[in-house]
């Protein structure tokens, strides 16, 4: 084997004909992107039954970048496409890659009907804590005190606590990671592949453009450092106790993995206890069209 | 792939065995991307690899003794460690 | 190719407009529909929702029209035929996704069954006050094709014309029905499955290599691919180029838009239903849509009883508007008479298109009931003067 032989493996999951990226130095998202493609490798993936939804956002670029059947739509409503995909062909697997504010502020309604729902959907949530690509403004996430764009004197709004959201609207499996975390959360990936239902896996993220700059909180590495130093593993912590601030602890690791009926299999079966043998299966002709 | 390097540092800071430093060669757009400084102590963990947010690193393990590849080309693509 | 008889419930029925309008949608092949209840359109719905799961399809009622108008077409790339139902208010907040589908060229369909507005207005009551925003309601430039049944038969078999031009030109197709002909109740025949034509998705055959999402062919309409296909595809609302990926540049736009734009006016011609009624030189054309244009037959009517040389011309196809049929007309004809359940939206077109070359006088109504024949008249009759 020649040194020219050895390739990244996450290569072949990118349009390296989009290549270089817009993201910013010291940016995590492209990180977790190879955390994404390691989950792909390792859980053997089907890729042609994968589809990748994305909102707005400098999260929502992820897919245009990967190498997937992959869906840019609106602001906030990654979640009701990627529901449509899901429930016209089941046999897709659907990944909604987004960030906080697409997810969270515009698209927060959709993100609790869905863990509602519990559709069978594995949500990447990367949370910088602001708005990222139009300039720097206030999130539900950014900590209170934050300097922001809107915010020029600081944030006084309590902040989301994503995974405690996300698990009292039903979510099966919450897990928060950083950027930092990268073994880690290409686990939770893989893991979340493996479960049917719900799936929300918060990123926390440097934005040293933005959020660290506005707030002196350094680059891309010292926030990296920040979190290598604050972050405290605990599985299973109660999500009430996970709430972030700007320079407090962060609480990662895997916090809610429950069972509970996808949303197809409860649908399936009412329509079996109402209708019997009359009831026919969407998958057999929901292709109505060729 | 030396110029998708942004020099953001996660590579050479959370390399286990500081394999890594940042080089004082540029890439066309400004930035020093980083250099093999300790190849026998690369263990192909990768870690460089995952972290990179810019896909412009990655790490393995070969099975046998290489030269160093050329500097300014491949370097900054990949390392190279050796067999003990 | 014909429709699938799984859902096409052949015979003659006594149905209304919003019933017959989801058996349309049935026949034509449409097995996903997501939706949020406003009424008067809400029945389309809870009669799709009874029926599809014995046809085999799927419907979900979101939590609102924002989410409804995106989750259909998440299920148009997922490989169905997909559609929504709403009225005014839903209508509004339908709008961005509108554009999306414009914009990402995804074939569906959004009935509107037009309710008194602005804002909460006459939730029970007929209006057709929507025929601009149906037109410009989202923002930038991009084409819809809207049509407007005047019967339950028509909610039927237009609905199957409006999939039908959805997926040939795969442009979202606003169905704009009212209140009324939504809630009335008439003889509706739907005729055996082989009678029907539908028509299919524009699947491309293309090897992977080769395929390029919005890769231009003759007609301007690029072939589709559905998720899981094997085509690794990426669709965006940015401004793209054909392989799909955003290129946001002035030369870029200008290709694109134009194309959206192109590859309906260039097939107007087959897009255009109207129907007319004695157009040869008369004095007075009356131009109606929808339920108003069965007030405007008896208002023909009476004014023909009192010798007035009166044809009327109604429009099937009211988006785009059949600018070249109206100039035509106004050639030959002293006044255009256009009665509608607005302030006057389409009787702005029916004036850009005369141009001067024929007078033309509306006969507004605020919505919440039809025209009385006799208004219309009276119009009529001020014209002919």
């Amino acid at each position: 084997m020649s040194i020219l032989d050895v390739t990244n493996p996450v290569e072949p999951f990118l349009r390296t004909d989009r290549m270089p990226h817009i993201w910013c130095p010291g940016c995590g998202i492209g990180t977790t992107v190879n955390c994404f493609a390691r989950a792909l490798i390792e859980s053997k993936i089907d890729l042609q039954s994968l589809a990748l939804v994305s909102g707005i956002g400098c999260t929502g670029r992820v897919a245009g970048y990967v190498k997937l059947d992959s869906f840019h739509t609106t602001h906030g409503r990654a979640i009701p496409f990627a529901t449509g995909l899901k429930l016209a062909n089941p046999k897709l697997n659907v990944v909604v890659y987004s960030g906080d504010g697409d997810l969270s502020a515009i698209g927060g309604n959709h993100l609790i009907h869905a863990a509602r729902r519990n559709i069978d959907l594995k949500v990447i949530c990367v949370n910088n804590l602001i708005y990222a690509m139009t300039g720097g403004q206030t999130a539900p996430t950014t900590p209170g005190h934050a300097i922001t764009s809107t915010s020029p004197y600081g944030t006084c709004e309590p902040a989301f606590n994503l995974p405690h959201l996300v698990e009292a609207a039903g979510a099966v499996y919450v897990a928060r990671w950083t950027t930092f975390h990268v073994k880690q959360l290409a686990r939770s990936i893989g893991e979340a592949f493996q479960k049917k239902g719900f799936s929300f896996i918060e990123v926390i993220s440097p934005c040293p453009t933005l959020y660290q700059r506005r707030n002196k909180l350094g680059d891309g590495l010292d926030t990296m450092k920040y979190y290598k130093e604050k972050s405290k593993v605990k599985h299973g912590a109660p999500t009430s106790e996970v709430g972030l601030t700007m320079t407090g602890e962060i609480i990662v690791g895997k916090f809610v993995d429950r069972d509970r009926p996808d949303y197809q299999s409860l649908l399936h079966a009412q329509m079996v206890e109402s209708l019997g043998e009359c009831y026919v299966e969407p998958s057999e002709t929901v292709c109505s069209c060729s | 792939m030396v110029e998708r390097c942004k020099a953001c540092g996660f590579c050479v800071e959370f390399c286990p065995t500081k394999v890594l430093a940042l080089s004082s060669a540029f890439n066309s757009k400004g930035y020093h991307p980083p250099h093999v400084v300790a190849p026998e102590k690369c263990s192909g963990c990768d870690l460089c690899g995952m972290y990179c947010p810019d896909f412009a690193i990655y790490g393995q393990r070969l099975p046998m003794v290489r030269e160093e590849a050329p500097a300014g080309t491949v370097v900054a693509n990949l390392e190279v460690g050796r067999e003990s | 190719m014909k429709a699938d008889p799984r859902g096409v419930l052949t015979g003659t029925h006594f149905l209304d407009g919003d019933h017959a309008c989801c058996e349309g949608a049935l026949a034509a092949g449409a097995r996903f529909a997501a939706g949020y209840p406003i009424t008067p359109s809400t029945e389309v719905v809870e009669r799709f929702a009874s029926r599809v799961p014995k046809v085999g399809g799927t419907f979900i009622q979101m939590e609102d029209e924002l989410a409804a108008s995106i989750t259909l077409q998440g299920a148009v790339w997922g490989g169905a035929k997909a559609f929504t139902v709403t009225s005014g208010p839903g209508f509004s907040l339908m709008m961005e996704h509108i554009g999306y589908a414009a914009m990402t060229e995804t074939p569906c369909v959004f009935v509107d069954v037009q309710r008194g507005g602005p804002s909460t207005g006459l939730p029970t009551l007929p209006a057709q006050a929507d025929m601009m925003q149906a037109r410009w309601g989202s923002h930038g430039d991009y084409e819809i094709i809207a049509l407007c049944p005047n019967s339950p038969q028509e909610c039927f078999d237009l609905t199957i014309r409006a999939f039908n031009f959805s997926e040939e030109f795969r442009i979202p197709v606003m169905f704009m029905m009212d209140e009324v002909v939504g809630h009335m109740t008439e003889k509706v025949i739907i005729p055996p499955a082989d009678q029907i034509e539908v028509v299919p998705r524009r699947k491309t055959r293309k090897p992977v290599e080769e395929y390029l999402p919005y890769g231009t062919n003759g007609d301007g309409v690029p072939e589709m691919a559905h998720a899981g296909d094997g085509y690794k595809f990426h669709v965006t609302g940015l401004t793209h180029d054909e392989h799909g990926y955003p290129n946001m540049t002035p030369a870029t736009q200008d290709k694109l838009v134009r194309r959206l734009q192109s590859k309906i006016h260039d097939a107007i011609d087959r897009i255009t239903l109207l129907e007319e009624e004695c157009l040869e030189s008369e004095d007075i054309v009356v131009v109606s849509f929808g339920i108003t244009s069965r007030v405007a037959q008896r208002a023909v009517e009476m004014a023909r009883e009192r010798g007035l040389k009166v044809g009327k011309l109604r429009l099937i196809t009211c988006w785009p508007f059949p600018e070249k049929r109206i100039r035509e007309i106004a050639a030959t004809t002293k006044a255009f008479v256009v009665p509608e359940l607005n302030l006057g939206q389409m009787v702005r077109e029916v004036e850009r298109a005369a141009n001067g070359k024929a007078k033309t006088f509306s006969v507004p109504h605020a919505g919440g009931s039809v025209h009385r024949p006799e208004d219309i008249l009276r119009v009529i009759v001020e014209a002919s003067r």
